[in-house]
């Protein structure tokens, strides 16, 4: 009995919606032209709010095609990609040789976009009054494989720094952020010492460092933004002094290494489906606004039109 | 000190130690629950339950992503059920007692301790990709069922055990096959612990995220599945997505989300003890 109530519950939940999603269809089909279709969307779970944001919107405008968006990492989603299981691929790096090599075994081309910039922020415990700013230099000989168990405490990367344990909190190997971070700093994308803790849940991160005086870690921007008040920003030299990074600071590219590009990979096959074209082209004008929403960095202005030029290049290649 | 009062301190001893191993688990229970109690019922009302994915904490919702969890759900107890139980039925009452038959049950046995991720690797290559059936709602609930099946046996062979073998003897007697027996008799008897088992397994089907997002599963879906070739989204990942987010915001919702899957789980509990009640009230030798 029970489980017929429920049952029956579940099918009028979705008659309903289902009556719903109609009516809008209906208000909107004369205003909007008709693009109708799926597009199939994977890949970082970094680009994904973004993502998400660009498809909810595009979805107000024409409700009849389908966005989905899975959240396999930027690897996961390029592997997908390279056998033509999806049209776009959402990546927080660019595509590695080896994942070029499975698109050109399975004859897919492609076109790579930015869409956004995101800073990596380098964090420390609000309690931590020693650290004014780090040096590529000196953030390399904390993170590099050499220093596994040898750069243990503070005073070894500085001698007028504190004789205490660092302790160290950064994303999990299989993310973008740190092939990424390992890349700029150590100069070789995956590679650093391995006696960190790692979690692939930056919030996680975020605890660690705010209850522990000595931790240090490095995430995403987003999160510092959200959580200043249980954290400390460090600045980082590249070269020419000490910036810390900010929404200026990642998009004029003055805070150097830590600012990245976000992409999205567009499958040729699929740019010839015209709801494709509208996506990627509604994604490019309205990523400015929905990534600053989101939590991330927008390109400048000239960025974005050399991003839709990118495209339309694309586009005129496959006629 | 003599042995007679050793021996009683060391029986209070351990039921002291009981006590306080049974209250560890309940302790932590009602701990968790709490913590998102406060934290996220304040976040459930018809708009959450009923709204689409969305960047706005405020504005997102589980539509999809239950409907998703049912749909699963359903189509995971249609695949598993007659499969287990048919595995269960035949281990305990056909196969023959021996080599054979042991290296089976130690597989199997072993099966249900293997991480839930392998299974979706497993999934992925012969459900999405050789059987070709995509990032659908079918291949998730496939690789479900596979993952909850070594339960289901075990559950079901452990259930069958305890009919008394008596009955079967007594049946036989009256000149009946085995099937017969099986179907008139073991069955009928053993059937509530069987569905016990089954809810138990689906519940843990109910709560994965990882085997699912390596099958395909996905983040954001604004609709609902339509058929079993769907793509679909479950409220594990949407939980597991939320979690990840920057924005405070979103932690709510998943606290809310986090109620609603404990909601049904604890509703698939309360019809496990409701059905194994009334089978056992119907039994009288």
């Amino acid at each position: 009995m029970k489980m017929k109530a429920l049952v029956k519950t579940f099918y009028l939940l979705s008659f309903t919606a289902l009556m719903f999603s109609a009516c809008k269809t209906n208000q909107q089909g004369n205003s909007a032209e008709k693009l109708a279709g799926n597009i199939r969307i994977d890949g970082s779970s970094t680009v994904y709010p973004v993502t998400e944001a660009v498809a909810e919107e595009f979805r107000a405008d024409y409700p009849d095609v389908d966005v989905t968006i899975g959240v396999s990492g930027t690897g996961g989603g390029f592997k997908k990609f390279g056998r033509g299981e999806t049209d776009l691929s959402n990546a927080s790096r660019p595509i590695k040789q080896s994942e070029i090599d499975l698109c050109n075994e399975n004859n897919i081309t492609y076109v790579e976009l930015m869409v956004a910039y995101d800073g990596l922020a380098v964090i420390v415990n609000p309690s931590n009054d020693w650290v004014d700013h780090f040096t590529v230099e000196e953030l390399k000989k904390i993170w590099e494989p050499a220093a596994q168990d040898k750069i243990m405490k503070w005073n070894q990367i500085r001698p007028e720094w504190p004789n205490e344990e660092i302790h160290l909190f950064g994303p999990g190997v299989a993310s973008g952020t740190y092939d990424y971070f390992t890349e700029a700093i150590v100069g070789q994308a995956g590679s650093s010492r391995g006696d960190f803790t790692a979690s692939e849940d930056d919030n996680v991160l975020v605890q660690g460092v705010a209850g522990d005086k000595f931790g240090l870690g490095f995430f995403g921007l987003a999160y510092y933004e959200e959580n200043m008040g249980k954290l400390k920003l460090v600045g980082v030299d590249g070269g020419n002094g000490p910036v810390l990074p900010s929404i200026e600071s990642v998009s004029n590219a003055t805070y150097t290494p830590l600012s990245r590009p976000l992409f999205i990979y567009v499958n040729s096959t699929a740019a010839h489906r015209t709801e494709v074209q509208s996506f990627v082209k509604f994604y490019i004008d309205n990523a400015p606004q929905l990534s600053k929403e989101v939590g991330y960095v927008p390109m400048p202005d000239a960025e974005y039109t050399k991003q839709k030029n990118i495209f339309d290049q694309f586009l005129k290649t496959l006629e | 000190m003599n042995n007679i009062t050793k021996n009683h301190i060391k029986d209070k001893l351990f039921s002291a130690t009981g006590i306080f191993s049974t209250l560890i688990g309940l302790i932590l229970l009602a701990v968790f629950i709490g913590d998102i109690i406060v934290e996220g019922a304040g976040r459930i009302n018809w708009d959450f339950i009923t709204g689409l994915p969305s960047r706005k904490a405020e504005k997102a919702g589980i539509y999809t992503a239950m409907i998703g969890t049912v749909w699963v759900l359903v189509l995971t107890t249609i695949i598993s059920f007659p499969i287990g139980v048919s595995a269960g039925i035949y281990l305990e009452e056909y196969a023959k007692k021996g080599r054979l038959s042991r290296l089976l049950e130690v597989n199997i046995s072993n099966l249900a301790g293997v991480p839930s991720i392998i299974y979706g690797l497993l999934g992925l290559e012969i459900f999405v990709r050789i059987l070709g059936f995509g990032n659908s709602l079918l291949a998730g609930s496939m690789t479900l069922s596979l993952l909850i099946l070594p339960i289901i046996i075990v559950a079901t062979r452990e259930s069958i055990k305890a009919v008394p073998q008596s009955i079967r003897d007594a049946s036989f007697a009256m000149g009946a096959t085995k099937w017969q027996t099986i179907q008139y008799q073991v069955l009928p008897a053993s059937f509530g612990g069987i569905l016990t088992g089954i809810i138990l397994a689906l519940s843990r089907a109910v709560g994965e995220a990882a085997p699912l997002i390596v099958v395909g599963a996905l983040a954001y879906v604004p609709f609902v599945p339509s058929s079993p070739m769907s793509e679909f989204s479950v409220l594990p990942i949407q939980i597991f997505n939320w979690i990840s987010r920057p924005q405070h915001e979103f932690l709510v919702n998943a606290a809310a989300a986090i109620i609603i899957l404990l909601i049904i789980t604890f509703i698939m509990n309360g019809i496990a003890m409701y059905l194994r009640s009334r089978w056992q009230k119907k039994i009288k030798w």
